[in-house]
């Protein structure tokens, strides 16, 4: 009869492990929330700026998305916006969309709406001077 | 070597247990919520709402007279072909402007279930699908389904004409008659939405309660079972994900994996949905809008492609919700406990991909969402 009784522990964990994967509300805890920093073949640094701070749920509004190359200078970049909440397997609910630069680097991001608390990722694909490169930023609402 | 092991799993069984409770919802009234927790409990009440958002593609929106007359054409039984069904037919006041049954009947039988309009005036997207962009376009649908008022713009224009042309004149500046049909039909639309706009739902006990506990006062507005059922609904269950904000609802399109109606045609919920809405000519940004195209944000936005789409329905507002079975887009669950069992299992969808994953709730645990849910039950929307 002892001889299973090795099993209980392992039953108990195996099920423990289940239920931590089914709550799935807390994000890894070692993630970067900066808002700026260099894409990740280092071509651009990229500075993201949200229209309303903190950022809010459920409300619609958009962002300043800032590119400079390596050295510094703004970059006039073609810029595709995509994003989701890993934990939850969904991307962004809506599609945004550049609507507008000003020359000098600075990008207005429109239709940024965020329909969930928590974990969101946001990768920002910039094609500039410098060739074509993803930055990826972190959000915890 | 027995004992040893025997000891062994003893200890491993007892920690594993200490673990577990510690992890497991408290099951007393005196529950610690963590800072995490409370900013989410607060995020859910009713005192958080905003004021009602305006809509720049209804220029009559918040106009009292409009609001009046939308309430008359919203009971009028006469825009409809068989001259018995109005609006208030399914969507009827002492229901919470909903009718109770799993599909609506007007002239036929709808394939989807009616939906109470209480706080839509907050929602980017009306219907199951989120087909129509505003209150007004939602509005013009019904008056023209086949199944619903089966009506057509051409009769509903007379009969505003013959009934209302002063009121109608007074908001709109001309006649019914004096319009182009299409327009004369938007302002139909729109006077219903000014009158649909005022209907708000009211405080529940559940407000009292987060308001409480918000401000650091103590309170004993919910029993034990309900705060192990609120717990729930902020953390293990994820349901604060889709439900979430003041009214409960993301006022987004998710597939939960309800499953499909045998007798119904198949329906794509969502996918459909924008296809119908990006080429309505009553959207906001078509003509008959009263909107700047740059305020279009949500229609321009749009997410219109992806597998994400396929039989994702509208995330249902929460408030009132038990007094208002049966359930789902098209009436599949009869009681919450039926709703809170889908949950717990997450089945496979009928079609695309269920965005849920089993809880495995226990059934003490199912008892206590569903005794939650009760507790966001107010007077009437008024
Ligand atoms: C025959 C019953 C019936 C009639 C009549 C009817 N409705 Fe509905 N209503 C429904 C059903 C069913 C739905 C959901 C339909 C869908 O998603 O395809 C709905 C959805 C709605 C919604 C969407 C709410 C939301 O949260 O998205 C609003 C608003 C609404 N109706 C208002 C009206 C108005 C205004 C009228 C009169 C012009 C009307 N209804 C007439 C059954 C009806
Ligand atoms: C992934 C988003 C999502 C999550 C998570 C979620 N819901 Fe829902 N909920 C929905 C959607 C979407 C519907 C409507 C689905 C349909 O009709 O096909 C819905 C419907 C409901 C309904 C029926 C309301 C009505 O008027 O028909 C209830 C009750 C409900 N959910 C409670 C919960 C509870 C309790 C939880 C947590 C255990 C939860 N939901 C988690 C999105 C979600
Ligand atoms: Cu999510």
């Amino acid at each position: 009869m002892f001889q299973k009784l090795w099993l209980i522990p392992a039953v108990l964990l195996v099920a423990g492990g289940i239920a931590f994967a089914a709550t799935r509300s807390t994000p890894p805890a070692d993630l970067d929330y900066s808002l700026s920093h260099l894409s990740k073949d280092g071509h651009y640094q990229v500075t993201l700026v949200p229209g309303i701070d903190p950022v809010p749920v459920g409300k619609m509004h958009a962002w300043l998305v800032d590119v400079t190359d390596a050295a510094g200078q703004p970059v006039d970049a073609d810029i595709v916006i995509d994003g989701g909440m890993p934990q939850h397997g969904h991307g962004l609910p809506t599609v945004p969309a550049v609507t507008g630069k000003d020359h000098h680097g600075r990008h207005i991001v429109g239709g940024m709406r965020f329909n969930m608390p928590g974990w969101w990722v946001l990768k920002v694909e910039i094609s500039g001077t410098a060739g074509v490169d993803t930055a990826t930023f972190n959000l915890a609402l | 070597m027995d004992r040893k092991l025997a000891l062994f799993s003893a200890a491993a069984i007892l920690a594993a247990m200490t673990a577990g409770m510690l992890a497991s919802v408290p099951r007393d009234a005196s529950v610690r919520w963590t800072d995490r927790e409370l900013q989410l409990i607060s995020s859910l009440s009713l005192s958080g709402l905003p004021e009602l958002p305006p809509d720049p593609s209804n220029a009559v929106a918040d106009d009292p007279r409009a609001a009046v007359l939308g309430r008359k054409l919203f009971f009028d039984t006469r825009m409809s072909g068989n001259g018995k069904v109005a609006c208030a037919s399914c969507h009827l006041p002492d229901r919470q402007f909903q009718d109770g049954i799993p599909l609506g009947r007007g002239i036929g039988e709808t394939a989807r279930r009616t939906m109470p309009i209480a706080g839509t005036a907050y929602s980017p997207w009306q219907f199951w699908d989120g087909r129509a962009d505003s209150q007004w376009a939602q509005a013009l649908g019904p008056l023209e389904n086949p199944t619903e008022h089966g009506s057509n713009r051409q009769a509903i224009v007379e009969v505003v004409a013959a009934n209302y042309a002063q009121e109608f004149r007074a908001v709109f500046g001309a006649e019914p008659v004096e319009l182009p049909l299409d327009r004369a039909f938007a302002n139909v639309g729109k006077a219903i939405a000014a009158f649909e706009r005022t209907i708000v739902p009211q405080k529940s006990r559940f407000d009292l309660y987060a308001d409480a506990v918000s401000s650091g006062q103590p309170s004993d507005a919910l029993t034990a079972q309900e705060l192990t059922g609120l717990k729930l609904f902020i953390g293990a269950g994820n349901c604060v994900n889709c439900h979430n904000g003041p009214l409960f609802t993301d006022n987004d399109f998710h597939n939960t994996g309800v499953p499909a109606v045998a007798h119904l045609p198949p329906d794509t919920g969502r996918a459909g949905g924008v296809a119908i809405v990006q080429r309505d000519p009553f959207n906001c940004l078509g003509e008959f809008s009263d909107a700047k195209p740059e305020v279009c944000t949500e229609l321009t936005f749009m997410k219109s492609e992806g597998e994400e789409l396929v039989r994702a329905f509208k995330t249902p507002s929460l408030r009132n919700v038990a007094a208002r079975a049966p359930f789902m887009h098209a009436g599949q669950m009869a009681s919450l406990a039926d709703v809170v069992t889908h949950y717990s299992e997450a089945p496979l969808a009928p079609e695309g991909h269920s965005e849920l994953e089993p809880l495995d709730l226990s059934q003490e645990e199912q008892d206590a969402l569903v005794a939650f849910l009760v507790t966001l039950s107010s007077e009437a929307p008024r």
